[in-house]
């Protein structure tokens, strides 16, 4: 028997992050905008409501904005960073761990719970989030990654559910997998999707059913993975799953923990290098690159530390070398003598595909830089990861994001501050 | 084992101590170790459920909050009658003191000419003052 894993996801999370700060946003359509401005990144319910997709390019939605007045923000990453910082920080009691696995994401470890009501556990957890950050959340539990993704969602989109799900329950988790597309399934691709329609396997109900045989016959390793955790055997690493639009994440628990700063470059360096092969493989680009790394919060009685640095990279990239020198800055800042740490990550959100993000009047011709990319992914390929890497980390970046109409950075700069009426 | 951790010179900002001793007997200069004080972890005793806002306004004056000050306000306090409290009327961030009479809950400033304010559902207690901070020019 697996312990059961939970995700906890926050509801549209950049809005909720910019409520939190500014009330008068709070029941109106809002959206807010990619790095450049350039597209609907994160929409209220109102603004999904009126038919805004994400990624709608925000030209496209200029009738709509004005004719619903609805508010449109720029992205704050910095804080969406410190607020994600929070949010972690009070599910962490009531979890034996947990993965972050996007800003707004969490997997969270429920070994050593079990004994407790879980719902009412899971409920608890998200009450304490909102209480201390005003974020609203779902959670999914089941046996699996998988299912509990499965379970979050069914909880997002259910209100019969009031915002927790759990798929341990067997009735519950065959109603919810007999109602979710098969294609809609954490991992499934476009084309295995296709090919699974053709075979009339349309729900994750019928997936899961599905004979091993006729799974190896269609899919990759990955497919047969996804039919396995669906049976609530777990057999998915978070990593094998393919990068989304949400974002892709590369951390790791140390074995020894980790207190000089040279050593943790080094792990964070391999986690840049790792992120980038991930971005090039998925022809993506990312917009934002987030840099954490924290003390054991299981050893109260040594000293606790918990640090992350969330930083734009523009223009937007896929280039290892860049991600490292992003991710590099972000630990420099962080970084505090005197400490034990057991994890680090990188998390890289903001994603696009290669050919359609905006470009940047800076932009550089970086043809040769892809060549030596591409030749650094093959050499890896061949001679294992890692065989050919950087030397020296790259060269510093001076303009920062466009970004027109962002909120303050409430919560990390004291010049920006929220006022109170006295 | 006794282990050194490698400084990079632009962090030596810290009082640095490099030991070295033999191993299996500690040396008692290490206890003497001391950080800065840090008068911000000090105020902000739940970084957190905290959020660092600016005063702008002379209602409080009375209870020692003055206009430009800093205040420190926790969501992780129970906001009870007594405490000064950060609330959203209808909307609008507002500092006041929580108070209780015939039943009902008050938002009351604390300098003369200042309406009480009822506590209904326009109005939300967002969080309690834990902290103040100010400096002299």
């Amino acid at each position: 028997m697996s312990a059961p894993i939970a995700l906890i996801d926050c509801n549209n999370y950049y809005v909720s992050c910019e409520r939190a700060f500014d009330a008068s946003l709070i029941g109106l359509p809002v959206i807010v905008l990619s790095n450049n401005d350039g597209c609907a990144i994160a929409r209220s319910a109102e603004a999904k409501a009126l038919g805004i997709k994400m990624g709608d390019p925000v030209h496209h939605l200029r009738d709509k904005i004005k004719r619903h007045g609805i508010r449109v923000l720029s992205s704050n990453y910095a804080l969406y960073g410190d607020m994600q910082r929070r949010v972690v920080a009070a599910i962490q009691p009531f979890a034996r761990d947990f993965e972050i696995y996007s800003i707004d994401e969490t997997f969270v470890d429920f070994a050593g719970f079990e004994h407790l009501d879980l719902v009412a556990h899971a409920r608890e957890m998200s009450a304490q989030v909102r209480q201390w950050t005003t974020i609203p959340t779902c959670v999914g539990i089941g046996l699996t990654k998988t299912l509990a993704k499965l379970g979050n969602a069914a909880a997002k989109k259910n209100p019969l559910f009031d915002s927790v799900a759990d798929l341990r329950d067997e009735n519950t988790c065959n109603w919810v997998l007999d109602r979710f597309p098969a294609g809609d399934v954490w991992g499934v691709g476009r084309a295995t999707a296709g090919k699974l329609a053709a075979l009339g396997v349309q729900t994750a109900g019928q997936l899961r059913d599905m004979p091993m045989k006729q799974a190896r016959g269609i899919g990759t390793v990955v497919l047969e993975r996804l039919i396995a955790e669906l049976r609530g055997v777990p057999a998915l690493a978070v990593e094998t799953v393919e990068p989304q639009r949400k974002g892709l994440a590369v951390t790791r628990s140390f074995g020894t923990p980790v207190s000089d700063l040279d050593t943790l470059m080094g792990a964070v360096a391999q986690y840049a290098m790792r992120a980038g092969e991930k971005l090039r493989n998925h022809g993506l680009v990312a917009g934002r690159l987030t840099v954490f790394f924290h003390t054991n919060v299981h050893k109260p009685e040594r000293p606790q530390y918990s640090a992350s640095r969330t930083l734009s990279m523009q223009p937007m990239t896929c280039d290892s070398l860049e991600l490292l020198s992003y991710a590099r800055r972000g630990v420099e800042r962080a970084w505090r003598e005197g400490y034990g740490i057991t994890k680090a990550g990188i998390i890289l959100e903001d994603l696009m595909d290669e050919q359609l993000h905006p470009r940047t009047l800076f932009e550089d011709d970086d043809k040769k830089r892809t060549r030596l990319m591409t030749a650094m992914d093959a050499v890896n390929e061949r001679f294992g990861k890692f065989t050919a890497v950087p030397a020296v980390q790259g060269f510093k970046r001076e303009w920062s994001a466009r970004s027109e109409s962002r909120s303050p950075n409430y919560t990390t700069r004291l010049s920006e501050v929220p006022s109170v009426r006295a | 084992m006794l282990r050194l951790s490698v400084v990079q010179p632009e962090a030596l900002e810290l009082p640095l101590l490099v030991i070295s001793t033999p191993a299996g007997f500690p040396s008692p200069a290490q206890d003497d170790m001391e950080e800065p004080i840090d008068l911000g972890a000090w105020l902000v005793e739940h970084p957190a459920a905290s959020y660092v806002m600016r005063v702008d306004g002379h209602s409080m004056a009375e209870a020692g909050i003055n206009d430009g000050d800093y205040i420190v306000v926790s969501r992780a306090k129970k906001p009870r009658v007594g405490k000064i409290v950060v609330a959203l009327v209808h909307g609008d961030r507002t500092l006041k003191r929580l108070r209780s009479w015939e039943g009902r809950h008050w938002l009351v400033a604390e300098a003369a000419g200042y309406p009480d304010i009822i506590v209904d559902e326009h109005v939300e207690i967002w969080g309690v003052v834990v902290g103040l901070a100010r400096r002299y020019g």
